[in-house]
């Protein structure tokens, strides 16, 4: 996924250099770096304190998902640093920028952290370890050779000297940037790769960590604010007299199709707005709800056009010419991140800068949007990036929360004012999982084997309407088939089928979508193993027989199900009125594969009770937080599966908080057993691809349990009593 | 002028009495580790402790709070149970984004001094605060290893 903030592409100038090789930059003194560590730097990536205190830069951001600690694990690695002392900063976009990119993609999104700038920032520290080394070297007079290094400490064998990195930082720092730089053997690792505790924790268990919602200023003002919640629609009048009045109101800012209330504390300002009268035109969309979205989707499932995403043979004669043709259709609703901390973002601006301190996934999409929102040159803006109470892809999709911020506080000059969006806000303008629905056609011979398949999908492309230079010439959104592409690194089918076309007819309600944890992969891979799980009822075969029949070429993909199947037991009677259910998927780079235990009640009661789930990623930088990643990516994905959906009434958002959005909670969380299984030679995701095999593994295991198919997300519309 | 007894100290507080106890808090206190999640008691991301009894205090106004009751917060806590807990969380690593821990934490402490040693069933039946990273079977086994310290 590249989650890019359309006004982002300003960036894009000079990028080459970045993505394509490794720059070493020093430290201009004197310079901009407010965020940053005043200790010259061994180089971009690396400051030693004098007392050997490491400081790591980081340049994406840590939002619960483990990149912060498993890229200063790297960087430390090659660095050969002692990990006791490693902390980490973050540099601002702004920073960035004058270095021309030295920190590379700041981008958080997609699964990509590690996997995209791994080779970058391991060189980073390996560059900084030889600088080190040699400016120790020269300070001996020896040769750099006969060096050793060990957890931050260089030894010089034949004269038993020693100096700690702390001692020659500031001489490194001076030397030139070596040219050649090579990589440890990933096997070699003793940092890396290693189940580490992550940095950072403490704050979280006492109260003490900083969110973004916590900062404060001197002087600082607070605002709520109430955008228009029916899509496409216009404020027709505000009444705000009764509001003004209101203690601690300071200021009523209306823009756009807001209202914005500023007072001197947050629960004051949207007490005030809730006091604001305001009356919409409801525009052409005032009366789109879900069933008109659902009823054009549907016509997309038969339309002639469509995108064509993997197509090989001739997949419509031979589901004609089939002894046994299947058919079924499914569908997946909007889905809302629903992250706990609501966006926000704190603003000072004044005619010569802007500055806005923000939890952001993407914060040089946040200076892009900052630049445009204070009317200054991305120079005189600059984003200090908090820490994020999730971002599930919520806050790379749109910096919307740091445009209404910067464009408030104008009103204000020279004043900080945070925003806080309400629960209800967060709500009513997220960027919401698209919505699709998907026919899926096979053909069976006599034998049972699959000789066509069509998987026509019908719906909302992400790019479509935020990102529309991602589109490809003929309009078509090639992240609508991840997981689904004839091959790549990044998402391939994993079957072969000899007749197969995927599609897409893009259809796409007035609804701003986003990028969803796991984003497309996620309905495919529901519709795909789903159907794939169909087929070979209808065939009589067993589902993990008659996957392996069509996975013989493609032994990554097979080595995950095998995985899941061997552990927990498939083939093997399971407990008394427990079923099971199997998924695979390909995406991010990572191959995922699950196996569900489900039990329903005669009351049609489901329980997910255990889910084993497999993952090679490549390269595995930390077990301990990838296994955290698969449990919570289950927890995310089931609570969608099971119990979510976002729908639309009036041209509105009718969900407003965690009452009617549930959030899967502590009791219907499923064991969860995780085998990681890193194959080497590449490195995949793991924030996000676990999640796609999540609810297909569970609706198999439905299959089983009640000879019930659910075809219609969330489940609990469907009930589940036997037949 | 309402009077709050939190974490063993009297603040005077220049509020309206429908105020949250929660943006009380968090607002005229500075007390940032009790969180703003949902507003309507929902998630427990606002847990406080008041008479030692768990309360959601987003929607908890002050005016329901007398100066006489001891309100405690995240920041606050110092029991033997909490800072098993804590210790548990860091040994498991349990935190991801952690915006929620403040009040899991609560919560635990709450489930413990009335369950010592529950089942995973009680775990399950008591914790019903939210977590969107999904970090509930650490969560599960925190509270199990911290009820083991407690007991060793």
């Amino acid at each position: 996924m590249n989650a890019i903030d359309f006004s982002r592409r300003q960036f894009l100038v000079g990028t080459g250099t970045v993505a394509g090789g490794f720059t070493l930059a020093f430290n201009i003194m004197g310079n901009e770096a407010l965020a940053l560590s005043a200790t010259p730097e061994v180089n971009a990536w690396v400051v030693i304190k004098p007392d050997d205190t490491v400081i790591i830069r980081i340049a994406r951001v840590e939002m619960g998902q483990g990149t912060l600690t498993g890229l200063a694990q790297l960087v430390s690695e090659e660095l050969e640093a002692d990990w006791s002392k490693v902390t980490t900063e973050y540099p601002t976009p702004g920073e960035n920028l004058a270095r021309k990119r030295v920190w590379g993609n700041f981008q958080t999104a997609g699964s990509q952290g590690i996997r995209q700038s791994a080779d970058y920032v391991r060189k980073g520290g390996a560059a900084a370890r030889m600088m080190l080394m040699q400016a120790a070297a020269n300070q001996w007079k020896v040769p750099v050779e006969e060096l050793t290094v060990s957890k931050g400490v260089i030894t010089h064998e034949k004269t038993k000297r020693k100096l700690s990195y702390g001692k020659v930082a500031a001489a490194a720092a001076k030397l030139e940037a070596p040219k050649d730089v090579a990589l440890k053997d990933p096997k070699s690792w003793t940092i890396a790769g290693k189940p580490l505790h992550r940095l950072n924790q403490v704050g979280k268990t006492n109260g003490k960590q900083i969110y973004s919602i916590d900062h404060t200023m001197p002087g600082m003002l607070n605002a709520a604010i109430r955008d228009c919640p029916i899509f496409g629609g216009k404020i027709k009048s505000v009444d705000s007299s009764k509001a003004e009045k209101m203690p601690g109101v300071k200021k009523i800012v209306r823009f756009d199709q807001a209202v914005a209330v500023v007072a001197d504390t947050w629960w004051r300002a949207k007490t005030a707005l809730e006091a604001v009268k305001i009356e919409y035109d409801g525009g052409e969309h005032a009366n789109l709800d879900s069933k008109a979205i659902a009823a054009t989707l549907r016509a997309g499932l038969d339309a002639p056009e469509a995108f064509v995403g993997n197509s090989n043979g001739d997949a419509h004669s031979a589901i004609v010419g089939a002894v046994k043709k299947v058919e079924a259709v499914y569908s997946v609703p909007y889905q809302n991140h629903a992250t706990m901390e609501p966006m926000n973002a704190t603003a000072v601006w004044t005619p010569e800068k802007c500055e806005v301190w923000t939890a952001t996934q993407n914060a040089e999409a946040a200076l892009a949007t900052a630049s445009k929102a204070a009317g200054l040159p991305l120079d005189k803006c600059d984003i200090y990036r908090m820490d994020l109470g999730g971002g599930f892809g919520r806050r790379a999709t749109s910096q919307d929360f740091v445009a209404q911020a910067i464009t408030i506080a104008k009103e204000l000059p020279g004043t900080p004012v945070k925003l806080i969006w309400s629960r209800e806000e967060d709500m009513a303008h997220g960027c919401y999982h698209p919505i699709t629905q998907c026919k899926m056609t096979g053909g069976l011979d006599a034998d049972g084997n699959l000789v066509g398949l069509h998987m026509r999908i019908s719906g909302q492309s992400i790019q479509a309407t935020i990102r529309p230079e991602g589109l490809e010439p003929n309009g078509r959104d090639p992240f609508t088939f991840q997981g689904l592409n004839a091959g790549g690194a990044e998402g391939a089918f994993g079957y072969t089928i000899p007749n197969l076309l995927i599609d897409h007819a893009m259809r796409n309600p007035p609804v701003r979508p986003g990028f969803w944890r796991g984003v497309n992969n996620n309905q495919n891979a529901i519709y795909l193993e789903s159907f794939i799980d169909e087929l070979a009822h209808e065939a009589g075969k067993d589902p993990l027989e008659f996957r392996r029949a069509l996975m013989k070429n493609h032994p990554k993909h097979l080595a995950v199900l095998n995985a899941v199947a061997e552990k927990a037991g498939w083939g093997t009677p399971a407990p008394a009125g427990v079923y099971r259910g199997l998924a695979q998927h390909m995406g991010y780079g990572s191959y995922v594969a699950a196996c569900a235990e489900v039990s329903v009640s005669d009351k049609g009661e489901l329980k997910v009770l255990r889910i084993v789930a497999a993952t090679d990623c490549g390269h595995a930088v930390n077990p301990h937080q990838i296994d955290g990643q698969i449990a919570g990516s289950f927890a995310y994905g089931l609570g969608a599966a099971l119990m979510q959906e976002i729908t639309v009434k009036d041209g509105r958002i009718e969900q407003e908080n965690f009452d009617t959005y549930p959030i899967l909670r502590m009791e219907d969380m499923p064991k969860v057993e995780t085998i990681i299984m890193p194959s080497g030679g590449f490195w995949g995701g793991v924030g996000e691809p676990t999640i796609f095999v999540a609810a297909p593994a569970v609706l198999n295991a439905i299959y089983a349990a009640t000879g019930k198919r659910v075809r219609n997300l969330p489940i609990k519309n469907t009930d589940l009593r036997k037949a | 002028m309402i009077k709050l007894n939190i974490n063993g100290k009297v603040h005077s507080l220049n509020v309206e009495p429908d105020t949250p106890l929660l943006w009380a808090i968090r607002e005229q206190i500075g007390l940032t580790g009790t969180k703003y999640g949902c507003g309507v008691a929902q998630c427990g991301a606002c847990s406080v402790e008041i008479d030692g009894q768990v309360v959601r205090s987003c929607s908890m106004p002050v005016s329901a709070v007398t100066e006489k009751q001891k309100i405690v917060t995240i920041e606050g806590m110092t029991s033997k149970i909490t800072a098993a807990l804590q210790k548990a969380w860091l040994d498991l690593d349990v935190p991801q984004c952690g915006y929620c821990q403040s009040g899991q934490l609560m919560a635990a402490t709450a489930l413990l001094k009335t369950i010592p040693n529950p089942t995973d069933a009680e775990i399950k039946r008591e914790m019903s605060n939210i977590c969107r990273c999904g970090t509930y079977n650490r969560i599960s086994a925190g509270i199990k290893q911290a009820a083991s310290a407690l007991r060793a």
